[in-house]
């Protein structure tokens, strides 16, 4: 390659601290970048991309340190460099994308003053240049009033534009080199694409290079031109993204596009009518409704997936079957026999058919309460269960979910990984042994390799225990995975539902075609046809 | 005393207090097991320091009778009799043993002030978490009592209460408790609110849980941690109130050994450049400094420090 190299990373090792011990994150990785070049990071949670990503910058987080290697940016030493030196360069010579721009931005100040600080600051510009400069990068991210976005608050705006106006920021000096920390995996689909192909564009305009830290290979496939594989930090494979897409080498990369291929026929609705009926519920908070004439039906032994972007009503729906949500109007209906509105008004029972598996296992299980109180409660207090019988009932729930019974059972959630939390959150609603579980995004906040082992555990249980999956999410490979029947949402209405393959087939309603469209493909050149098709489209 | 020796003093007092600390430290390790075996290890000296003292007053509290060489009430001398060996610290106004009252006072004072703290937190704990947990009116209408409770200054309250009420050891200990309840609440009612909103309590309510198990056996245990560490402070601040109002003789009543009134009985004797009258004064003081260092150790575990 003919262009000069910007960073060049040598045998790093980097530590983290557990108690008295050193740990190692990572160790022993090589990296180099040339300028103008984008390189993709990719591997499951905890394979240290990150880490390795900060490390480009000369940063380690708290508690970590760099043990070894040699990190060069441009001719400089990062390692060697005084602290003044290395903070000179952040910003201005290189900047840092973090995955949530929600918690990035600083709630109390205007976009365009948090932009502007960096160029001032570093002397590159002055207050005026800069606000002239940021709305012409607002401009081209594609951001809508461009020239008026930047004096609103963060909260002002949404989560894909926060994402671009963040973008913007990190480009203000027109730096050589930008991480990009996961930007897209906190957004839907059809948003993801409006960041990725922003995000591209000005990467070719200014010519700068970046290290664009993934999970999701389609997404990389678009962004990159080579490609990093990392597993448990160490480089598993490096390749130019093509032939890696192509012929991946290594036998652990094979595996990480082995998930994304993962199907099961779709079935035919059960006998008997519907678990869960929901019929015309309008439900909202405040004086805004969020759901409008919403109705669906839950099949006894099946897997009913409601798709859509954020905003489109999907998890309230779920609020409103158990019971958080008071319908406006309309009926839930159970057996075909109305629930209470108000879950306090429920009886006991009607609560321990319907479970719920939450989004983030880190937020619903209680951190202080041991694997055998999160699990055992519910078979306690719905199934009358006391002393051995109860321990035995949590050991043989722990057996279903694959955790080792005698390792675990006095485990808190703290001491899991992020997978076998949400394994336990699956066991505490199994152990109400209810007829129907409503997962909301159950597998969004996981990796890949990590969400196909949560998808066939739990395709694997409602074979066992004839479960009906009502399952929110917008991941549509998930929706190929699992679903039976599919219900798109958008505003809050229900705009295409019925059996997943004739859904998923043409004829489509339009905003059925365009979340199809949106999943992003293994395909290198995915992304750019789309965008063509899209400005002949409009054109 | 010139500077040189005050400062050598003074390294004395703090190499002796680290020293002790350092000792005390190896026992409790040596003694105990487990996780707290491994979180005591970690305990900085000045954590270690503030257990050994708390400890030192707890076991002279607990034993007044037999380390007392007199009575808590007995005149046994003449008045303001100067340091002997008889009488290590002299004697009161009235001819009694100062450093036997001194004992006594620790029993009373820091009894006093342990059984007021800790039905303070009871009470403001409870209902605290309540009112995050249900939320809605029941929030606002405890809430605004509390505001109104806390409008007036606390010292001026007390006084007004304890004139209503008499003064009593009883009425002493509810009174404080009720006005420090106010600010436990406050506190409790803060954490709590970030609580109740995660997942793991919607799923509780989800499962029908009663109110009294979300209160205690869901949100409690997350809102220990800064509930500990205020109930440190919160000890301090009604010692000192025990000791103010006793000061300004309606706290405990004579002949009761108090660390407060000790002091105020003895003040005349300041003017004649006795230190007599401000060792009750050094021995709250001690305390405070004392339970602040554990309370700091406490706050700092809690955040999650490690460096």
């Amino acid at each position: 390659m003919a262009r000069a190299e910007l960073l060049r990373m040598r045998d790093i090792r980097i530590e983290g601290r557990a108690g008295d011990a050193w740990l190692p994150i990572i160790d022993g990785v090589d990296m180099t970048l040339h300028r103008g070049e984008v390189l993709g990071l990719i591997g499951e949670s905890g394979a240290g991309k990150s880490t390795l990503g900060l490390a480009a910058m000369g940063h380690v987080r708290d508690g970590c340190r760099i043990a070894g290697g040699a990190i060069s940016f441009d001719g400089i030493d990062l390692r060697a460099a005084p602290d003044a030196t290395r903070r000179r360069l952040r910003g201005r010579r290189i900047a840092y994308v973090a995955q949530s721009a929600a918690a990035s931005f600083n709630p109390a100040h205007r976009l365009i003053d948090q932009y502007c600080e960096a160029p001032v600051r570093h002397g590159v510009m002055t207050r005026a240049e800069a606000e002239a400069d940021a709305v012409d990068l607002y401009a081209r991210m594609q951001l809508p009033e461009p020239d008026r976005i930047g004096w609103r608050f963060p909260h002002q705006v949404s989560g894909g534009q926060l994402q671009r106006a963040m973008t913007a920021m990190a480009m203000a000096c027109r730096p050589d080199l930008i991480i990009f920390d996961e930007p897209t995996t906190a957004l839907d689909v059809t948003t993801q694409i409006e960041v990725l192909a922003a995000i591209r564009g000005i990467v070719a305009q200014f010519g700068t290079a970046a290290i664009y830290i993934t999970h999701d290979l389609a997404v990389v496939a678009q962004m990159a031109d080579r490609i990093k594989v990392l597993l448990r930090g160490r480089e598993v494979e490096e390749a130019p993204t093509r032939a890696m897409l192509a012929a991946p080498r290594a036998e652990y990369t094979r595996s990480l596009w082995a998930v994304r291929t993962l199907e099961r026929a779709a079935r035919p609705p059960s006998e008997g009518g519907a678990v869960v009926s929901v019929r015309d519920v309008s439900a909202g908070y405040g004086g805004v409704d969020v759901l409008r004439g919403v109705s669906f039906d839950i099949h006894p032994r099946r897997t009913v997936a409601v798709v859509g972007e954020s905003g489109s009503g999907k998890s309230t729906a779920a609020r409103v079957i158990t019971g958080l949500l008071a319908p406006r109007t309309g009926r839930v209906l159970f057996d075909g026999r109305p629930l209470a509105p108000d879950h306090r008004k429920r009886t006991r029972d009607d609560l321990r058919q319907v479970q719920m598996i939450y989004q983030s296992a880190d937020t619903a299980l209680n951190p202080k309460h041991t694997l055998r109180e999160i699990i055992g409660r519910p078979a306690q207090m719905y199934l009358g269960l006391r002393g051995r019988a109860l321990t035995e009932r949590v050991r043989a729930l722990l057996a279903l979910i694959e955790l080792e019974p005698d390792a675990h059972i006095d485990r808190r959630p703290s001491e899991l990984s992020g997978g076998q939390k949400q394994r336990v959150g699956i066991a505490r609603a199994l152990a109400a042994e209810p007829r129907v579980i409503l997962c909301d995004e159950v597998t969004s906040a996981l990796d890949q390799i990590v969400q196909e082992g949560i998808l066939r555990l739990l395709d694997r249980l409602q074979g066992e225990f004839d479960l009906a999956y009502m399952f929110i999410t917008h991941d549509l490979a998930t929706v190929r995975a699992i679903a039976d029947s599919v219900v798109v949402m958008q505003h809050g209405a229900v705009v295409e539902a019925g059996p997943r393959d004739a859904v998923f087939a043409p004829p489509h309603a339009p905003y059925t075609a365009r979340l199809l469209a949106s999943v992003p493909e293994m395909d290198p050149d995915w992304l750019g046809r789309l965008l063509d098709r899209r400005d002949a489209g409009q054109g | 005393m010139g500077v040189a020796t005050l400062l050598a003093v003074m390294a004395g007092v703090v190499l002796g207090g680290a020293a002790a600390a350092w000792l005390f430290r190896a026992a409790l390790v040596a003694l105990s097991r487990g996780a707290l075996r491994r979180s005591l290890r970690g305990a900085p000296l000045t954590a270690c320091f503030g257990m050994l003292v708390i400890a030192l007053y707890l076991g002279v509290a607990i034993l007044a009778p037999l380390l007392a060489p007199y009575g808590e009430r007995a005149v046994v001398t003449v008045q303001f009799a100067p340091w002997s060996a008889d009488h290590w610290l002299g004697s009161d106004h009235l001819g009694r043993d100062m450093a036997s009252r001194l004992i006594y006072g620790a029993r009373n004072t820091v009894g006093i002030a342990l059984a007021t703290t800790a039905l303070a937190f009871m009470v403001g704990t409870t209902l605290g978490l309540w009112a995050a947990v249900v939320g809605g009116w029941l929030d606002g209408a405890l809430s605004r009592a509390v505001d109104v409770l806390m409008a007036i200054p606390s010292l001026i309250f007390a006084l007004l209460l304890l004139t209503i009420f008499g003064t009593s050891i009883l009425t002493l200990v509810l009174v404080i408790a009720a006005v420090d309840a106010t600010r436990v609440y406050r506190i409790a009612r803060a954490v709590a609110q970030g609580i109740v909103v995660m997942d793991y309590i919607e799923a509780a309510r989800l499962r029908g849980e009663g109110g009294a198990r979300l209160i205690f056996r869901e949100v409690l245990p997350n809102a220990a941690a800064p509930l500990v560490a205020e109930f440190g402070l919160r000890f301090c601040f009604v010692f000192l109130a025990i000791s103010a109002l006793s000061f300004l003789g309606l706290g405990i009543q004579p002949p009761t050994a108090d660390w407060g009134s000790m002091v105020r009985e003895n003040a005349t004797l300041i003017t004649f450049g006795d230190v007599t009258p401000l060792l009750p004064a050094g021995a709250i003081a001690l305390l405070t400094v004392a339970v602040n260092f554990v309370v700091d150790w406490q706050l700092h575990r809690a955040s999650g420090l490690r460096e």
